[in-house]
C-alpha cells in the first residue's frame, strides 16, 4: 500500500468552552486515510460530522469549531500543528474546496475566469496566462459549453449545474493534491446532477487528484468514490471499499442506508375523483408567460397523485392554483363534487378545511413563536370550535397519530428535529380532517432514513383516514413508494399521466426517460451506463 | 445569561430616570415654580446645581422637567409605534394599492424635514400637551411604518403565514398572532431609539418656544431660559443639556443591547 496523502488519526473536534452549546464533541475517534488519486466518500445524515471532517483536512473549523486532538497528516506532515502562514500556503494550493451552493459561493460582481484563476495566481503556482490556459482546458474537461469564452461571463449568466462545474474547475486549477467536495450536487436538479457528477468524476480521474467526496446520498457516492466511510453522530460506523459497503455492508446502520428508498406500495384501482383539475392555465401577475399550460389531472379519494418534474416545471405553481393563491387564467377546479372558486377569498370554510397543505421546509411552515400545541390546536379551534380539555385531548390524539407521544405539546419548533417538525406539520393538516392534502416536496429536505419514516407515516395515515394526497416531488424513488397515479410535468405541461404502473412502464417519452434514468441507483457503474444509454440531455446542461 | 457592563449601566440609569420622573413630586426639594434664591447662584449645599435665571432651584426643575420630558417622549413614541407598526404590518400583509397609497403618503411626509412640519403645525394648532404628543407621534410614526413594513415583508413570505391564509384566518390574526410576535424584537430595539429622538425633538421644540409652555417645564425649555447665562459664564444652561445627553446615552445602551441580541435586523435606524 502506498503512503497515504492524507490521514486522520483519532481525530476529535469540539466546540470551544464557554459558548453554547458547550463542549459538544462533533467528531470523535475517526481514523482514515486517502491515497493519491483515490476518492474517499464521506456519508452520513446531517450532524454526522461529514463537513467537519472535510474542512479539517485543511485544518479549518467552522465558526467556533476547534480541533482538539489527534493528528491530521497531509503529505506526511501534521497540519494540526502548522502555523497560520503554513496554513495559508496550504489552503487553496495543496488542498482546495468545492462548496454545496455554487450560487452563494461566487462573487456576483466578478467574471468567472477572474475567480477561477485567483488562487492559482495568488499562490504563485502559475502566471495569469498559464492559469487561464489551464482553466480553459479544465472547462473543456468538465464539458462546459464554449470553454474558451465561458470565463468572460458573470455567475448569474450560467446555469446552476454549469456554475457547480466552474467551481470544480476553480478547485482543480492550482493542481492541488486533494480536493474536498462538500455535497456538490445536492442543490441541483436530478437531471442536472448526473451530468455534473459525471463531469466531476471524469475530471478527478483525468487530473489524478485525490478527493474527499461528502454527501448524504449513498447512491451518489457509490458512483464516484473508491472507498466509503460511513459516519453517524461523529463516530465511524463502517469503512471499506465502495464495493464492500454497497454490496456486503456489515453494520445495521449501513444496511439501513443501503436499503433506503425501497418502500413499495401497490397502486389502488381507478376511482371517481375527489379533486379534478381541468384545462388549467396560469401565469404570474405582470408576466406574459404561462407557467401552467392546459393542465388536466385528478385525484381519487384515499389515493395519491404524484406530480413529478424538475425545478421550474410548474409543480408548485399547480399547488398554488389549486389552493387559490394563484387564481388560474383559464380552466376549472372541482373538489368534493363542487366547483371551487378560483380565488382564495371566494372559498367557504369547508373548502379551506378539506384542502390542506404540507410544505417542503417545515422550519418556516411553523411560527417559531408558537408551541406545538398552539400550532396543532389552532385548526381545531378555528374549524371545529374546540376549547379547553376537549381540544387538549384531540391534540394528544393527533400527536399519538404522528407517533410523537406525550410532552411535545409545550415545545417550540426550534426544540424539534427535522423529522419531528415535518410530523407536526402533518398533524396540523390532519387536525382539519381534510379530504385532500397537498404535499409539496415534504421529504426532500430530510435525511434519507428520516424521509422514509415520513413516507411510511403518510401511507399509514392514508390507509386510516382515507385522505387523498397530491404529492409534489422531483424524486422518483419517493414516487414509487407512495403514488397510485403519476403526472410528469415539463415546462408547465403534463407530458405523461396515468396509473403508476403505466407511467413507469416503457416505452417512455424522452423526458420521462431522462427523469427516470437520472435517479441514482445503489449500484456500481450505474453512472457510466446511464450516460451512454439515455435519450436526451438535461435542460440545465 | 450574563449582561454586558454597558447594558447594566444603561438599565440602571434608565431605571433611575424613570423613577425620578414618576416620583418627581416627592423627590424634588423645592416647588417647580418658586424663586427661592438669587439669580444664577452657583452650586451650594442648599441648591446643589445652583439657581436659574429668576432664582429657581435647578435640581428641582430638572426633576420636574424629567417628568414632562419623559412623559411626552414616551407618549408620543407609544402613539408612533401603535400607529406606525399597525399600518406597516397592514401594508405588508395587504400589498397592492393599499401598500402603495400608505407608502407614498409616508414618503411625502418624510420628504419634508419633520421639524419644519412640526413648527408649521404647532404654530397653527393650539399649544397644549395633547396636541404636542399627537403631532410628534404622527410624524414619528412614518419612520416606524418603514421599519415595521420591512420587517413584516420578510415575515409575510414565510410559509406559516401562507398556511394561516390558507386556513382562512382573518387579517387581525395574521397581523397580531403570526407577524407581531416575530417582529417584536427589532421593534423593541427601535422603540428605544425612537424614544431618544422624541426626547431630542421635544427638547428642540421647547428650545424654540413651541414645545412645553410655562408653568410646566422640560429640559429643552430650561436650556432656552438659561442660555443667556452662558454669556456671563453661568453654567445653568449646561445642566439640562447634560441631562438630555445622559438620558439619550443610557436608553441607547439598553437599545443596543436588545438589538445585539436580535441578530437579524441591525439596519433601519436613523434620524
Amino acid at each position: 500500500m502506498a503512503d497515504p496523502l492524507l490521514s486522520f488519526k483519532n481525530q476529535a473536534t469540539a466546540y470551544p468552552p464557554g459558548e453554547a452549546p458547550r463542549h459538544v464533541v462533533l467528531v470523535d475517534g475517526v481514523s482514515v486515510s486517502v491515497e493519491k488519486g483515490r476518492v474517499l466518500g464521506l456519508i452520513g445524515e446531517s450532524g454526522a460530522g461529514k463537513s467537519t471532517i472535510g474542512l479539517s483536512a485543511m485544518a479549518f473549523g467552522r465558526g467556533g469549531v476547534r480541533l482538539t486532538g489527534g493528528q491530521i497528516l497531509l503529505n506526511g506532515r501534521d497540519i494540526r500543528a502548522a502555523g497560520q502562514g503554513d496554513l495559508r500556503d496550504l489552503r487553496g494550493k495543496e488542498v482546495t474546496y468545492v462548496a454545496q451552493s455554487a450560487a452563494a459561493s461566487f462573487n456576483p460582481a466578478k467574471k468567472l475566469m477572474e475567480q477561477v484563476i485567483e488562487t492559482s495566481v495568488a499562490h504563485g503556482v502559475m502566471t495569469k496566462s498559464e492559469a487561464e490556459a489551464r482553466a480553459v482546458s479544465l472547462f473543456r474537461q468538465l464539458s462546459l459549453p464554449n470553454p474558451e469564452t465561458i470565463g468572460n461571463r458573470y455567475p448569474h449568466q450560467v446555469s446552476g449545474g454549469q456554475l457547480q462545474r466552474v467551481m470544480t474547475a476553480m478547485a482543480l486549477c492550482p493542481k492541488p493534491d486533494l480536493v474536498i467536495f462538500d455535497e456538490p450536487t445536492t442543490a441541483l436538479d436530478v437531471t442536472t446532477q448526473i451530468d455534473v457528477l459525471a463531469a466531476i468524476k471524469r475530471a478527478i480521474h483525468e487530473t489524478g487528484v485525490a478527493a474527499l467526496y461528502i454527501t448524504h446520498d449513498l447512491a451518489v457516492v457509490a458512483q464516484v468514490a473508491d472507498d466509503i466511510l460511513v459516519l453517524r453522530h461523529g463516530k465511524m460506523v463502517e469503512y471499506g471499499t465502495t464495493d464492500h459497503i454497497i454490496n456486503t455492508p456489515k453494520e445495521a446502520y449501513t444496511q439501513a442506508l443501503v436499503s433506503v428508498r425501497s418502500i413499495d406500495h401497490d397502486e389502488k384501482p381507478h376511482a371517481a375523483p375527489v379533486l379534478s383539475v381541468q384545462n388549467v392555465t396560469a401565469r404570474y401577475k405582470g408576466t406574459n408567460f404561462d407557467v401552467l399550460k392546459n393542465v388536466t389531472v385528478d385525484v381519487a379519494p384515499g389515493q395519491t397523485l404524484a406530480i413529478v418534474g424538475e425545478s421550474g416545471s410548474g409543480k408548485s405553481t399547480l399547488a398554488r392554483a389549486i389552493t387559490g393563491l394563484l387564481p388560474p387564467a383559464q380552466g376549472r377546479i372541482s373538489f368534493a363534487g363542487r366547483s371551487l372558486s378560483t380565488d382564495l377569498a371566494g372559498r367557504t370554510k369547508d373548502d379551506l378545511r378539506e384542502l390542506q397543505m404540507i410544505y417542503q421546509m417545515a422550519d418556516v411552515a411553523m411560527n417559531p413563536r408558537q408551541t406545538v400545541g398552539t400550532i396543532i390546536g389552532r385548526p381545531l379551534e378555528f374549524y371545529f370550535g374546540l376549547k379547553g380539555a376537549e381540544k387538549e385531548k384531540r391534540i394528544q390524539e393527533l400527536l399519538d397519530q404522528i407517533e410523537m407521544g406525550k410532552g411535545f405539546a409545550d415545545r417550540y419548533p426550534a426544540e424539534l428535529s427535522g423529522g419531528q417538525k415535518q410530523r407536526v406539520c402533518i398533524a396540523r393538516a390532519l387536525a382539519a380532517k381534510p379530504k385532500l392534502i397537498i404535499c409539496d416536496e415534504v421529504t426532500s429536505a430530510l435525511d434519507p432514513l428520516v424521509a422514509d419514516g415520513i413516507l411510511k407515516l403518510l401511507l399509514d395515515l392514508q390507509a386510516r383516514e382515507n385522505v387523498a394526497y397530491l404529492f409534489i416531488t422531483h424524486d422518483l424513488a419517493t414516487v414509487r413508494a407512495i403514488a397510485d397515479k403519476i403526472a410528469v410535468m415539463f415546462k408547465g405541461q403534463v407530458v405523461r399521466y396515468g396509473q403508476k404502473s403505466d407511467v413507469l412502464t416503457p416505452p417512455f417519452d424522452d423526458y420521462t426517460d431522462l427523469l427516470l434514468s437520472s435517479v441514482p441507483e445503489m449500484e456500481l457503474g450505474w453512472l457510466e451506463k446511464v450516460i451512454q444509454t439515455r435519450k436526451m440531455e438535461s435542460a440545465g446542461n | 445569561m450574563r449582561l454586558p457592563l454597558s447594558a447594566i449601566v444603561g438599565l440602571v440609569l434608565t431605571g433611575a430616570f424613570l423613577f425620578i420622573g414618576l416620583f418627581a413630586q416627592f423627590i424634588a426639594p423645592y416647588p417647580i415654580d418658586s424663586a427661592v434664591g438669587g439669580v444664577w447662584e452657583g452650586p451650594s449645599a442648599q441648591y446643589w446645581l445652583g439657581t436659574d435665571t429668576i432664582g429657581r432651584d435647578i435640581v428641582s426643575r430638572l426633576i420636574y422637567g424629567a417628568q414632562v420630558t419623559i412623559f411626552v417622549a414616551l407618549a408620543s413614541s407609544i402613539l408612533a409605534f401603535s400607529l406606525g407598526s399597525f399600518l406597516g404590518f397592514f401594508a405588508a400583509v395587504r400589498g397592492g394599492w393599499i401598500d402603495q397609497t400608505l407608502s407614498r403618503v409616508v414618503d411625502l411626509v418624510m420628504a419634508i424635514p419633520s421639524l419644519i412640519v412640526a413648527l408649521v403645525m404647532l404654530s397653527v394648532l393650539p399649544l397644549n400637551l395633547t396636541v404636542l404628543i399627537l403631532v410628534m407621534g404622527v410624524l414619528d410614526s412614518t419612520r416606524v411604518f418603514r421599519l415595521s413594513r420591512a420587517v413584516a415583508m420578510d415575515i409575510t413570505v414565510m410559509d406559516y403565514v401562507e398556511a394561516a391564509k390558507l386556513r382562512g384566518e382573518k387579517q387581525g390574526w395574521i397581523i397580531f398572532r403570526e407577524i407581531l410576535p416575530n417582529a417584536l424584537s427589532p421593534l423593541v430595539a427601535e422603540f428605544g431609539l425612537r424614544f431618544i429622538f422624541a426626547v431630542l425633538f421635544i427638547s428642540t421644540l421647547s428650545f424654540l418656544g413651541l414645545g412645553i409652555q410655562p408653568p410646566l417645564t422640560d429640559w429643552g425649555g430650561m436650556v432656552k431660559e438659561n442660555k443667556d447665562g452662558l454669556i456671563y459664564g453661568k453654567a445653568a444652561a449646561l445642566m439640562p443639556a447634560m441631562a438630555i445627553a445622559a438620558l439619550a446615552i443610557s436608553v441607547n445602551l439598553v437599545a443596543d443591547w436588545i438589538l445585539s441580541r436580535t441578530s437579524s435586523l441591525k439596519g433601519g435606524r436613523g434620524g
